[in-house]
């Protein structure tokens, strides 16, 4: 296939050399049995995209429910599933697997230079367990779906008629497929590094993939033992958390949050990984505190796992406790800051490019630092008692999740976009759709932090008439991101079959994966690179007739 | 600087799977990968460790009632039988990486049936709580002349006719989770031991590539070190 090795350039990536993994291979077969680590992460990729697409769907069901004080147009019991389900796709099935499972799985091979990850069977199990949790969840969906919300508290879930038991067996089983993924990354980093690369030379996408990695595999299957437990005591009676026969149902509460507290930084590392890379790349300069942001890439994988009380402020935990977790979760403030800083000092005197990825990445750190900061309110004791359970609650995680997690995957998504289909997407109607999905967000949210300030409860069906103009501004904004994302998914599918040919390295960076051709060869390289400072950007020019970056001519073996 | 990739075809033994560049690569690779997954296994237990620690500290009368009624001669004689089985299933490792074939197939076949002799042995007691109605949460309705196993019964006719704290269902709510999730993962562990078997039989293993029996024991002996926690946490309370 490739003859002995050679000091050939780093970028010597001739298209036609072997064909790309798009081409090797043809059916319905050579992709749902795949053990390529680049076709499972297409394949997660439209799978999350679809569950993006339902729970976007929902989410548009609650905002028109809401436009008016009153019955909009649906029921109040369709109205409690609408909402569940909003949360429980978005959570399980987009959030969570989205930036590690879709980008992570085609990203971290390339990364290290490698051929694959370190178990690709297992990595196929875990896509294909996904499969099977968002069956279960489609068919809880089919019954008229759950009513719980997506936290399942009991001793709601244990009493209520609905479809509890399928969406909890779904989340159970996606559970597992996380965990095979953690796993996967964990060894693959370990064991796969290539020459010149040790941990203080990795990629911080790296840094973020390992420490959510940690999160999955210690944190993920308290959740399994949890909702195993709900089931049973579903079907069974067993009664672990039903106060007539002995229970006691805070304490599913406990179990629940000690793995959904750190669940949500399963969801944000990734997505600070993310913006790691994009902010250095378009800043055209070497990231700023490489090694502070790793650390506290780590540091926010420990906090995580000792803050799961400030859930339960009033849920009758002993005021010793509520202070102790409070404490705590301030102290996860510091290491979200220490990014936040680096981030900005990145782009200090760069020469920022505002192309679609970064302009995702300039709205993560903006919308990321007023979702972190209003954590805090909510942290503190006696403004949380106030807060609880209102939109506040509602803006301030939706600030986080979409406005952190989603906003990071957008630009995640633009940024690789060329090097997973090997086609440049429309800059121009990219940067539309952003500005419009940005602004369309904080007129969402920013409307819900005032009217849950002013006591608007989550959750309600009905409300008085006051929050009326609060919920209108609201559901306008979620119509102009909805337009924004449809925008999106138009210039993104059309880019597939008529975008502009893809470069190896059209951004110019200097993390591995740009090496090898877009898309790339089933075998990733032909020789295995030797890594380098994944953050010196200078010896890359532009070349106008590549279209894309190259390295410099004198040094024409980059940094190997 | 640059290593050759790709050596297919040169020098790649038939085990080295395509991603590795060398045997001891993918050895190391397994071995971080089964560890980090017992540690998945042990949180998964934790969880019920929790319930335990929880209903214990708040309800100890309880469990000091309850637990008299599961029979600590078979929950000893289930403990004997697993720690032997992890002493045959850590000489068939051995055996494997000294290529002795005979003794792996042998070794192996004991794990195995220790295995069926443990879950025999959890069927009987089963079937005794069953006939005896001592059962969790709502299917918890004990007959009259359920008694106390393993410790002398009270003699005076009053204590005889207790019938203990309110609530007992919680322990035995308890009981049938933590032996129902570890039970459920002996199978397991017996589904892949007899795997390791076939393979075995078949003349698989050698020492420059024993790793799946390797991999198979440390989670068996995972398995059996839960049931070391569970006996005395169960049985042998005061």
């Amino acid at each position: 296939m490739n003859t002995v090795s050679s000091p050939v350039p780093p970028a010597a990536a001739e298209p036609g050399h072997a064909p790309s993994y798009l081409q090797d291979g043809h059916g319905i077969k050579s992709w749902i049995m795949t053990l390529d680590h680049k076709r499972i992460g297409v394949l997660y990729l439209i799978s999350i995209l679809a569950a993006m697409f339902l729970g976007g769907l929902f989410a548009m069901l609650i905002r028109t429910e809401l436009l008016t004080p009153a019955k909009t147009v649906m029921e109040a019991e369709t109205y409690n599933r609408v909402f569940t389900l909003h949360g429980a796709i978005m959570i399980f099935l987009f959030i969570i697997p989205g930036i590690p499972a879709a980008l992570g799985n085609f990203v971290l091979p390339l990364m290290l230079g490698a051929r694959d990850v370190a178990f690709p069977r297992l990595n196929r199990l875990s896509w294909h367990l996904y499969v099977i949790g968002a069956l279960f969840a489609v068919y809880s969906l089919i019954h008229g779906g759950a009513d719980t919300g997506w936290t399942f508290y009991t001793p709601y879930s244990t009493t209520t008629t609905s479809a509890v038991v399928p969406i909890t067996f779904g989340a159970f089983i996606l559970g597992f497929s996380s965990i095979l993924t953690g796993l996967n990354f964990i060894v693959t980093i370990h064991r796969f590094r290539p020459p010149g690369m040790g941990w203080f030379r990795m990629p911080l996408f790296l840094w973020a993939l390992y420490a959510t990695a940690i999160i999955q595999v210690l944190a993920t299957p308290v959740l399994g033992i949890t909702l195993l437990l709900l089931i049973v005591e579903r079907v069974l009676g067993v009664g672990i958390f039903d106060p007539t026969l002995g229970g006691d149902p805070v304490l599913f509460q406990h179990f629940f949050w000690f793995y959904s507290h750190p669940a949500v930084y399963i969801m944000i590392l990734p997505a600070m990984g993310v913006i790691s890379e994009l902010v250095s790349t378009f800043s055209r300069k070497h990231i700023f505190g490489y090694k502070a942001i790793a650390y506290s890439s780590v540091a926010i994988a420990f906090l995580s796992f000792l803050v799961w009380g400030h859930h339960m402020f009033v849920s009758g935990q002993s005021p010793m406790a509520n202070m102790i977790f409070s404490a705590l979760t301030f102290s996860v403030a510091i290491p979200s800051a220490v990014k936040v800083f680096n981030w900005v000092a990145t782009m200090y005197k760069g020469s920022i490019k505002m192309d679609a990825p970064m302009t995702y990445t300039v709205a993560f750190i903006l919308l990321f630092g007023i979702g972190g900061l209003t954590g805090l309110f909510l942290g503190a004791l006696a403004t949380d008692v106030h807060l609880h359970d209102t939109y506040f609650v509602v803006a301030h995680f939706h600030y986080t999740m979409m406005g952190g997690v989603l906003m990071a995957f957008m630009g995640g998504l633009h940024y690789w976009w060329p090097k997973i289909f090997g086609r440049m997407y429309n800059e121009k109607l990219a940067n539309i759709a952003s500005l419009m999905i940005v602004v369309g967000f904080n007129i969402t949210f920013l409307s819900q932090f005032i009217m849950g300030s002013l006591g608007m409860p989550r959750r309600y069906y009905n409300y008085r008439p006051e929050f009326a103009s609060y919920h209108q501004w609201s559901t306008a904004g979620a119509f102009l991101q909805a337009i924004g994302f449809i925008l999106v998914a138009v210039y993104l599918i059309h880019s597939l079959r008529r975008g502009r040919l893809a470069p190896a390295n059209p951004w110019g960076s200097a993390t591995l994966e740009w090496r090898c051709a877009s898309p790339p060869p089933t075998e990733n390289f032909a020789t295995q690179p030797t890594a380098g400072d994944p953050y010196d950007l200078k010896p890359l020019v532009f070349d106008p007739k590549l279209g894309g970056f190259t390295y410099r001519a004198e040094s024409a073996e980059g940094v190997a | 600087m640059q290593q050759s990739h790709q050596q297919h075809g040169e020098h790649r033994s038939a085990h080295l799977a395509h991603q590795f560049d060398t045997l001891d690569q993918q050895y190391q690779s397994g071995k971080l990968g089964i560890w980090l997954f017992l540690v998945t296994e042990i949180l998964l237990f934790a969880g019920l460790f929790c319930v335990y620690a929880v209903y214990r500290a708040n309800h100890p009368d309880i469990f000091i009632y309850a637990h008299r009624f599961l029979n600590k001669n078979l929950g000893a004689l289930n403990t004997a039988v697993l720690i032997f089985s992890s002493f045959t299933m850590a000489w068939a490792v051995r055996a494997a990486q000294l290529g002795k074939k005979r003794a792996l197939v042998n070794l192996l076949a004991i794990t195995l049936l220790c295995a069926f002799i443990f879950l025999g042995v959890k069927y009987v007691e089963y079937q005794n709580k069953w006939k005896e109605g001592l059962l969790w949460g709502t299917h918890y309705h004990p007959i009259e002349e359920a008694a106390p196993s393993g410790e002398a019964a009270p003699a005076d006719s009053a204590e005889a006719h207790y019938t203990g704290p309110p609530n007992v269902q919680v322990f035995f709510g308890i009981y049938f989770l933590m032996t129902g999730l570890h039970a459920l993962h002996i199978i397991a562990g017996m589904a892949i031991i007899g795997w390791v078997l076939v393979k075995a039989r078949r003349g698989a293993f050698s020492p420059s590539y024993f790793y799946p029996v390797d991999y198979a024991g440390l989670y068996w002996h995972l398995v059996d070190l839960i049931w070391i926690f569970l006996f005395p946490l169960l049985y042998l309370i005061r």
